[in-house]
């Protein structure tokens, strides 16, 4: 039906594995469509279609039914008081503190994407920066589940607002707990925007292709009138530019202000400078890895594999493996600096993470984080669906476990031996976290039956056929056709 | 661009129907074409013009001569607007204890909290550059939209079949018809000379 004509550059569809590195060619970025109608139909039939896969439904009841249970295990804390954790005198924060430390480090590879990358030029970005922002905004949504409901007295929690109370008193704002209530809902309210302005153009190619009339006034109400206007595309991708301008250091900022609620307190094991850096590495570290973990199945099931391809894959991999080294070298450095300060708390605090009670869970954070990412060096295994799946499982589970470790142990042996104890959690403590699982998937499953789970628009604009001068010169020079860049 | 209104004698060849004509559409069918024809749009010297394409085609803005949008410059004061609140509400709230009315009566209230001096501007400065980027995204998101005259729940592009893949796989270009030089036959032949796969009225509804 089209009209595009096929260029004569690159034979695209003989590229099954554009993995390769090929000196002076730039790698296809879309593999077997040379029509802007087909990843429209590839991308739309997903929302579209009226029947889907039954991994779906048996997914999302999974997730409904653990989304249920957090509603429980939440009515229950509210109902009887946080003596239904397993939180004791030094150890006052525990599982609550640690699931939002990771779920909100889990959303910085979203941003990352959509933000650091498109300021890079990477292309590639634009197969997987839609549902990664998704994932962002549902992480961090599970995040801000957990401050809120560790405090106790929930009905008050509008205190860390500067709202106008009864006591007449406000916030305190030298408090790094305070930046991190003002972080955490920037960048909520800035990733949503950012994904919501991405989305407009697409959310107008599904108006434009619904059939019935509830489809078409609810993505029509959504794409807010869009009709791909030049004169309005040009606004748009300078106010996208400007979005990502924003994001950038606003992605940097939030897990170091995180880092801040530990590295601005005088616990041995917490107050550490390298604790930003190191943070917003690991956030990294993790937030790829669930990308990764989400988007195997997903070009699975939704037969994306065009569009994310195995090289987006294996770029994701390669940022596991530098960000993994990373984690790595922060883990030895603080042993270091630990030595070097001379300090006897500091010292003990750092034995102590890695031989005291904890020992096992600073095995499991070793193992998972440092360990077994080295072997993303292996092209063999970074091109691999099984062994990237079950590496970035692996990686989730580790930094779960970082984020506890540090955490727990710096709590539970602090200055005084007298005051020590052993943080054991409850059942109540591991459902709500489970619960959290079940939040996260149970959003994300309707984000990938309802919208546009990869950017339309973006992925046609990196086609090569996208460039207007495509035509006049498809003959000679092949590496001056659009691609891949990375 | 200052308001044009319709001329009489344009008026007059645009109530051979009963509806009015909003403008001619012409469909291309790639972005090395739409930007030709693009080109020759703008010599003859149109104004009140567009071209709609599922993505931002690089180089259309030049061919167009689109100028840059002022949004930056809105977005840099709304920034540093978001940079002032945030000093005045945590010097206002932690470090005076002056009454203001701001809907209500309000008190600030010195807080002195383990020795840190109440005018901490150190301490102030995250829930600053929070507050600047709140702001500016918050500026950016809602003025781009608003510079585009969105959102809108209806546009006379909108009754056409063929414009339905304006968001899939097709380039238009449109000649409103209060363009001074819009004239039904004219416009429509000189758009039929830019080789498209097709062209049409789009009247307005």
């Amino acid at each position: 039906m089209s009209s595009i004509p096929v260029g004569k550059g690159i034979p695209v569809d003989h590229v099954v594995d554009n993995t390769a590195e090929h000196p002076g060619e730039r790698a296809p970025l879309v593999l077997n469509m040379h029509e802007f109608n087909d990843v429209t139909t590839t991308v739309c039939r997903v929302a579209e279609s009226r029947r889907v896969p039954m991994a779906w439904y048996v997914a999302f009841v999974f997730s409904l039914g653990l989304l249920g249970f957090l509603g429980f295990c939440i009515a229950y804390l509210f109902a009887t008081g946080v003596g239904v954790w397993g939180l004791n005198n030094p150890v006052m924060w525990a599982f609550d503190i640690t699931n939002f430390v990771f779920w909100v480090g889990i959303g910085h590879a979203g941003t990352l994407i959509s933000a650091i990358l498109f300021l890079f030029r990477q292309k590639w970005r634009t197969g997987i920066n839609r549902f990664a922002e998704a994932m962002t905004i549902f992480a961090v949504i599970c995040a801000g589940i957990f401050p809120g409901i560790h405090v106790g007295r929930v009905w008050v929690i509008y205190w860390v607002f500067p709202i106008p109370n009864q006591m007449e008193m406000w916030p305190q704002f030298r408090s790094p707990l305070l930046w991190d209530v003002f972080a955490v809902s920037t960048y909520f309210t800035v990733s949503l925007l950012f994904w919501y302005t991405g989305m407009v153009p697409d959310l107008a190619t599904l108006r434009d292709r619904a059939r019935g009339k509830i489809r078409q006034i609810g993505y029509g109400l959504f794409a807010l009138g869009w009709r791909g206007s030049n004169r309005h595309w040009h606004r748009y991708e300078r106010a996208y530019l400007l979005l990502a301008a924003l994001s950038t250091p606003l992605v940097l900022s939030v897990h170091s202000v995180v880092s801040f609620d530990f590295a601005v307190s005088q616990l041995p094991g917490w107050h550490t400078t390298i604790f930003p850096p190191y943070f917003v590495a690991g956030a990294i570290f993790s937030g790829f890895a669930m990308v990764v973990t989400l988007a195997v199945p997903a070009r699975e099931l939704f037969g994306l594999k065009d569009l994310i391809t195995l090289r987006h894959l294996d770029n994701m991999n390669k940022i596991i493996l530098v960000t993994g080294s990373m984690v790595g070298y922060a883990y030895s450095i603080e042993f270091f600096i630990a030595w070097y300060s001379g300090a006897m708390y500091e010292k003990f605090a750092f034995l102590n993470r890695a031989f005291g009670q904890y020992w096992w869970a600073y095995f499991i954070m070793v193992s998972c984080n440092v360990i077994t990412p080295q072997l993303f060096w292996f092209k063999r295994i970074r091109t691999s669906i099984w062994g990237m799946f079950i590496l970035s499982l692996i990686v989730n589970i580790g930094m779960w476990f970082e984020r506890f470790v540090i955490i727990v142990s710096s709590l539970a042996n602090d200055f005084l031996p007298t005051s020590w104890d052993v943080f054991i959690p409850t059942w109540v403590d591991i459902g709500t976290m489970i619960g959290s699982f079940g939040l996260f998937m149970t959003l994300f499953l309707l984000f990938c039956r309802y919208l546009p789970m990869i950017a339309m628009a973006e992925v046609k604009a990196v086609m090569p056929e996208a460039d207007p001068h495509h035509d006049d010169h498809a003959s000679d020079a092949k590496d001056e056709e659009g691609g891949a860049n990375s | 661009m200052t308001t044009l209104s319709n001329t009489p004698d344009k008026l007059q060849s645009s109530s051979a129907s009963r509806t009015r004509c909003y403008g001619m559409m012409a469909e291309f069918a790639t972005p090395g074409e739409i930007m030709k024809a693009a080109e020759k749009v703008r010599a003859a010297g149109y104004r009140w013009w567009d071209c709609h394409t599922p993505f931002p085609v690089h180089g259309l803005d030049n061919a167009m001569g689109i100028s840059p949008t002022i949004l930056p410059v809105f977005v840099f004061f709304a920034g540093l607007t978001g940079t002032m609140i945030a000093f005045g509400l945590q010097a206002f709230t932690n470090a005076t204890d002056w009454s203001i009315w701001a809907f209500v009566w309000v008190t600030g209230y010195p807080f002195l909290i383990s020795g840190k001096p109440l005018l901490s501007v150190p301490a102030f400065i995250p829930v600053m550059f929070e507050l600047t980027i709140l702001l500016s995204a918050l500026t950016t998101f809602g003025l781009m939209f608003l510079l585009n005259g969105l959102p809108r729940l209806h546009h006379p592009l909108f009754t056409s079949n063929r414009f339905l893949r304006a968001s899939d796989d097709r380039f238009f270009i449109v000649i409103e018809a209060r363009d001074p030089r819009f004239r039904r036959q004219a416009t429509r032949d000189f758009l039929e000379g830019l080789s498209p796969i097709a062209v049409e009225e789009v009247l307005d509804t």
